[in-house]
């Protein structure tokens, strides 16, 4: 690739609402350029809508974002891989060759890039069968080998490994190592903590919609700022209280009985 | 009874036979109602797909329309078509009444709003689950148009049949455009209306049989491409359909 980067990616107080309930509050970030960012926070922090709102899928309510280095053409150079991959009913081989065609890449350039990026994710033996008939974490890999085509410059994962098991994840993690070795931007959601430790240059730690911390991955694992990106390591919910508890204090052991 | 026995048995002759009025008469039909359900197809599934996906003014008002257009009661598609093309009618000049280009017209706006609404309701349901994907991937609402209508292929063929059957079963508007002239307009449908009343049940039976018999042909056939892994009519190499070798053994159940 010969064009310049679009990176870095600034987004100065952004919020996104959905009928008036604001769902990311004044989440104000900048993505450099050649590291790996892992956004972390607990369910329905707000992971999955700022990895949209940063890929364009979603405009943000209020607040700006933009690509720094662009011209303009930012979708054409980045890509995002979702937690449900979405297969097109077609072969494993024709999945990937019509991501290259939206993108305009001619008939005969796609070929090799497609058997490139199906040998990468251990998938050439599946080419001609259709993509739906692959198990998940097959599919999840399809996901993979259809953006890794596209040779983006900035690639967005919403938790890619979230219902895959161990060696499914581990196939996943050596894919999105190798496409950002490739010299791909990862900004990437996860709530596995040891995936973080695994993949993380950065960690941005999100809760309630709001950006509490975006530090360096060994700092937030040794020192984390705030006290409840520090509970969420530990795997604590002590921050969390039910208004209304399913059960009493003192009940649970009878139940358990 | 015997008189009804024995039409059944002449029936029966006329088709092993071949009759030749029996066989022109089922090519007619089938002439006829496939030009009008491919002409309907080429219109109505982009228009379908587009009420799906589009936002546009007016959307929902087309939607409604095309919806209600389903139920068009035949005889009163006939009675305008045959206005339009009658002499003093606005296409007149065109010389089109009594012709089976007329029955074509008139089948094509009986199917189009099947074929169009029930697409509609395909692509609808497809499109809410990829729209992002294909966002993602960089597709605008064009680009993702053809691909929705590619991927929603089995039921959109579930549309074509029911437009097909609609368009072949249906008697009052080819009557009224066509005329039922011999040799000329006369198909299935108008010619069994024809014989019952002038009282040759053979004919009329055998071409009853005849319809029933492609009715059938038309939903096996719709059931063997659409029952999954079946689907053979859009193999190719490495193009849209699937490829083309057999699934490896270890995963088939």
């Amino acid at each position: 690739m010969v064009d310049s980067s679009i990176l870095p990616l600034e987004l100065d107080n952004v919020s996104y609402e959905i009928d008036g309930k604001r769902l990311v509050k004044n989440v104000s970030c900048c993505f450099e350029a050649g590291r790996s960012t892992l956004v972390i926070g607990p369910n329905g922090a707000g992971k999955s809508l700022f990895l949209r709102l940063c890929h364009g899928l979603l405009q943000p309510s209020s607040g700006l974002l933009r690509w720094r280095g662009s011209d303009g053409q930012t979708g054409q150079r980045q890509a995002m891989v979702f937690q449900r991959p979405v297969m097109l009913r077609r072969s494993v081989w024709a999945n990937v060759g019509y991501a290259l065609s939206v993108k305009g890449v001619s008939r005969a350039e796609r070929e090799p890039i497609i058997n490139r990026v199906l040998q990468c994710t251990g998938l050439s033996r599946f080419e001609d069968i259709p993509a739906t008939r692959l198990s998940f974490g097959e599919q999840q890999r399809l996901a993979l080998a259809r953006v890794w085509a596209l040779s983006p410059q900035v690639l967005f994962l919403d938790e890619p490994t979230a219902s895959l098991d161990p060696p499914a994840t581990h196939q996943v993690e050596q894919i999105i190592t190798a496409i950002q070795s490739a010299g791909t931007r990862i900004i990437m959601t996860s709530h596995d903590l040891g995936q973080v430790q695994r993949l993380a240059d950065e960690v941005m730690f999100l809760h309630r919609g709001r950006l509490l911390e975006q530090t360096a991955a060994e700092q937030f694992f040794d020192c984390p700022q705030s006290d409840l990106a520090r509970a969420f390591t530990r795997g604590e919910l002590l921050w969390w209280h039910r208004k209304n508890p399913l059960h009493p204090p003192g009940i649970s052991k009878e139940i358990s009985r | 009874m015997n008189d009804f026995s024995d039409a059944f048995i002449a029936a029966f002759s006329l088709l092993i036979q071949l009759d030749a009025d029996l066989v022109e008469i089922v090519a007619l039909s089938l002439t006829v109602s496939l030009t009008a359900v491919l002409s309907a197809a080429v219109i109505g599934m982009p228009l379908g797909a587009a009420l799906a996906i589009g936002s546009f003014p007016g959307r929902r008002m087309l939607i409604i329309a095309i919806n209600s257009l389903m139920g068009l009661p035949p005889v009163v598609v006939g009675l305008v078509v045959y206005l339009m093309l009658s002499r003093s009618g606005p296409l007149g000049v065109l010389g089109l009444l009594f012709t089976p280009t007329a029955m074509v017209i008139a089948q094509l706006i009986l199917v189009m709003p099947i074929i169009a609404a029930l697409t509609r309701q395909v692509v609808e349901v497809l499109w809410a689950e990829y729209e992002e994907q294909l966002r993602s991937l960089g597709a605008t609402r064009w680009r993702a148009l053809p691909t929705l209508l590619m991927d929603g292929r089995s039921q959109l063929l579930t549309a074509l049949l029911a437009g097909f059957g609609r368009a072949i079963a249906e008697v009052g508007a080819v009557m009224i455009v066509g005329g039922n002239i011999d040799h000329a307009t006369r198909v299935m449908t108008t010619s069994i209306a024809l014989e019952v009343s002038k009282g040759d049940l053979a004919l009329a039976l055998g071409l009853g049989i005849m319809l029933v018999l492609i009715a059938v042909a038309v939903n096996g056939l719709s059931w063997l491409i659409g029952s999954p892994g079946q689907d053979r009519l859009l193999r190719s190499k490495r193009g849209g359909g699937y490829g083309r070798q057999q699934y490896p053994a270890a995963r088939t159940r």
